[in-house]
């Protein structure tokens, strides 16, 4: 089992102190890097045992939210707590506890995979007899006990993603941190740390994660909140937010050459909003069939016409007017 | 948790990443103090030797070789502190690894500072070796010129380390080499005694940890040791390690804790 019991020695007493209270509480949570304010007075909960993701465009605070949590980055105002301790004076008892897998891999080149385990479960203190079949166990684990005693320079980007993964994992975490989890990755390299990530899910590791990506947002977020500019802009289940930020359908037009600058003739009374974007035109419906239909009957031929679900993608481009990853 | 505990941890790493690369650095620190002393204290020496006239009448087989000793701590210390530390900030980004852990800037600038005091360490006991070899030693007193330079070390990778932490990139390293580290390899009473420089360059050669460094190993291989000039180039050398100790501090906390 990937997962080692608990020693009761050390967790009893948080554990039961921390069951009344979120697991990270953040509260008016301010960073700001000289003028700017690049989170914006945000407040979150965290349960134990839940998937959270912070969903939103490059530059909406995600990392820095998540640099504060990791107690690297120092809070500039408001309050965080992580297992009710305060980063600012627990840093190293909260990381301790913490796994992290950054946006850019910090993985040694000149190390071997099985090197780069055990000396970063050495930084936790972790005793080097133990750590030897611990890193067998998550190389297991992660898919790479085959490339143990390779350098980590030749390995593809799937594979030091996955290593980052089996690393912050050395030291049995309560939480783990993944920012931008699968970003660069190729669509199969990505699956596979999902499924990983699922797994952990299920073991009862508290996922935390900052995406653009709208589709892993969905695959691994229990619940997820939208950043934009510093600030929180929504917060539900990825199911939630479709329901109550848009419709159930959506049907994206295209139109090769020249298209109507005003859709209201075609789509009055037929949809509930149109979101016209530089490459195509959303319509937003509860059923897209009847709607393509329609403007059809009433005239409008475009190039393509694709019924849809709605998406996170659609939440948050009418939360804020841009799409996701620009 | 003490900081010292946890330092051993950054150090542990720096030590694992040097098994890959050490036997190409054993060749090298002990063919280096060869070659030079073979080129300076001997081929040279021949000619110095029978033109003038050192203190006491020593050979300057024996002037020149404490000099290297000390010399080659700087520059070694140069080497370790300065690209190794940006890297591990900018490129390969170790330091951002074990910041993630419980380990914080100050354990991890006091772990890499201990790994690269071991790297001078164990290249000053094999140049003291070959130097012996060499006949250059006349004092057993010379045995302490491995901690000496230590610190000679410490005093240069310090403040150097300082400032790999705060730059941002490293075209200025090729700038201090050439025009710090270089001038004070030649011009720190290495080679000659400052005594024969221009009067204002003689006054800079003093404020030098470098000239500190090498005239306190020379006096102990000499055996020529004054307990208050000795006193007073340990406690210069030690200041300057305080002073790059405090800079580097500082600098990398500006640096890693944003």
């Amino acid at each position: 089992m990937l997962h080692r019991g608990r020693s009761a020695t050390t967790n009893v007493g948080a554990v039961a102190g921390e069951n009344r209270h979120p697991l990270i509480e953040a509260r008016g949570l301010v960073k700001r890097f000289g003028e700017l304010a690049a989170v914006d007075a945000i407040d979150f909960d965290l349960q134990r045992g839940e998937a959270f993701g912070f969903l939103g465009p490059n530059g909406a605070g995600k990392t820095s939210t998540m640099r504060m949590i990791g107690c690297v980055s120092p809070v500039t105002d408001g309050s965080l707590r992580v297992f009710g301790l305060d980063p600012a004076r627990d840093g190293v008892k909260i990381r301790g506890r913490l796994g992290v897998v950054p946006q850019q891999d910090t993985l040694d080149m000149e190390l071997t995979v099985r090197e780069n385990i055990v000396i970063y479960g050495r930084y936790f203190g972790l005793p080097r007899k133990e750590l030897g079949a611990r890193a067998d166990e998550l190389l297991e684990f992660v898919e790479l006990t085959e490339r143990a005693n390779d350098k980590v320079e030749p390995l593809s980007g799937g594979m030091k993603r996955r290593l980052t993964i089996a690393r912050s994992l050395v030291n049995d975490p309560e939480v783990m941190l993944l920012d931008e989890p699968t970003t660069g990755l190729d669509p199969q390299a990505r699956h596979v740390v999902w499924d990983r990530l699922y797994r952990l899910k299920r073991q009862g590791v508290t996922l935390v994660l900052t995406t653009h990506y709208m589709d892993e947002a969905e695959q691994l977020c229990d619940r997820l909140v939208v950043m934009d500019k510093g600030k929180i802009v929504a917060e539900g289940s990825p199911r939630q937010l479709i329901e109550r930020y848009s419709t159930r359908e959506v049907v994206e037009l295209r139109f090769d050459d020249s298209r109507p600058d005003d859709f209201s003739y075609w789509t009055d009374g037929l949809v509930s909003r149109v979101e016209s974007l530089p490459d195509r035109v959303l319509l937003y419906t509860d059923d897209g069939d009847a709607a393509s239909h329609g403007i059809h009957e009433r005239g409008l031929v475009p190039d393509s016409i694709l019924v849809r679900r709605s998406t996170l993608e659609d939440v948050f481009l009418h939360l804020t007017g841009r799409s996701l990853i620009e | 948790m003490s900081s010292l505990t946890l330092a051993l941890r950054p150090l542990e790493f720096f030590l694992t990443q040097y098994k890959r690369v050490w036997r190409g650095t054993a060749v090298s620190s002990v063919v280096t103090p060869v070659i030079y002393l073979l080129a300076l204290g001997v081929g040279l020496g021949v000619f110095v030797d029978r033109s003038t006239d050192l203190p006491n009448g020593v050979s300057y087989l024996e002037f020149v070789a404490p000099g290297l000793l000390a010399a080659t701590a700087m520059q070694l210390a140069m080497l370790e502190s300065s690209w190794p530390v940006l890297s591990a900030i900018k490129w390969d980004r170790q330091y951002h690894a074990m910041l993630a852990t419980p380990l914080r800037h100050g354990d991890i600038l006091l772990g890499h500072q201990t790994f690269v005091a071991a790297r001078v360490f164990m290249t000053a006991v094999v140049y003291l070796v070959v130097i012996t070899a060499f006949g250059a030693v006349a004092s057993p007193l010379g045995i302490l010129t491995i901690p000496v330079s230590v610190l000679v070390g410490l005093s240069f990778s310090l403040p150097i380390a300082a400032w790999a932490a705060h730059t941002q990139t490293e075209v200025s390293f090729v700038a201090i080499f050439r025009f710090v580290i270089l001038p004070m390899f030649l011009f720190s009473g290495t080679f000659f005694p400052i005594s024969k420089l221009p009067a204002p360059l003689e006054a800079i050669a003093y404020l030098t940890p470098l000239w500190h460094g090498v005239t306190l190993c020379r006096d102990l291989t000499l055996g020529d040791l004054q307990l208050r000039s000795g006193l007073l180039h340990l406690g210069y050398l030690l200041m300057c390690c305080a002073i790059g100790l405090a800079l580097a501090r500082m600098t990398y906390r500006k640096r890693l804790v944003v």
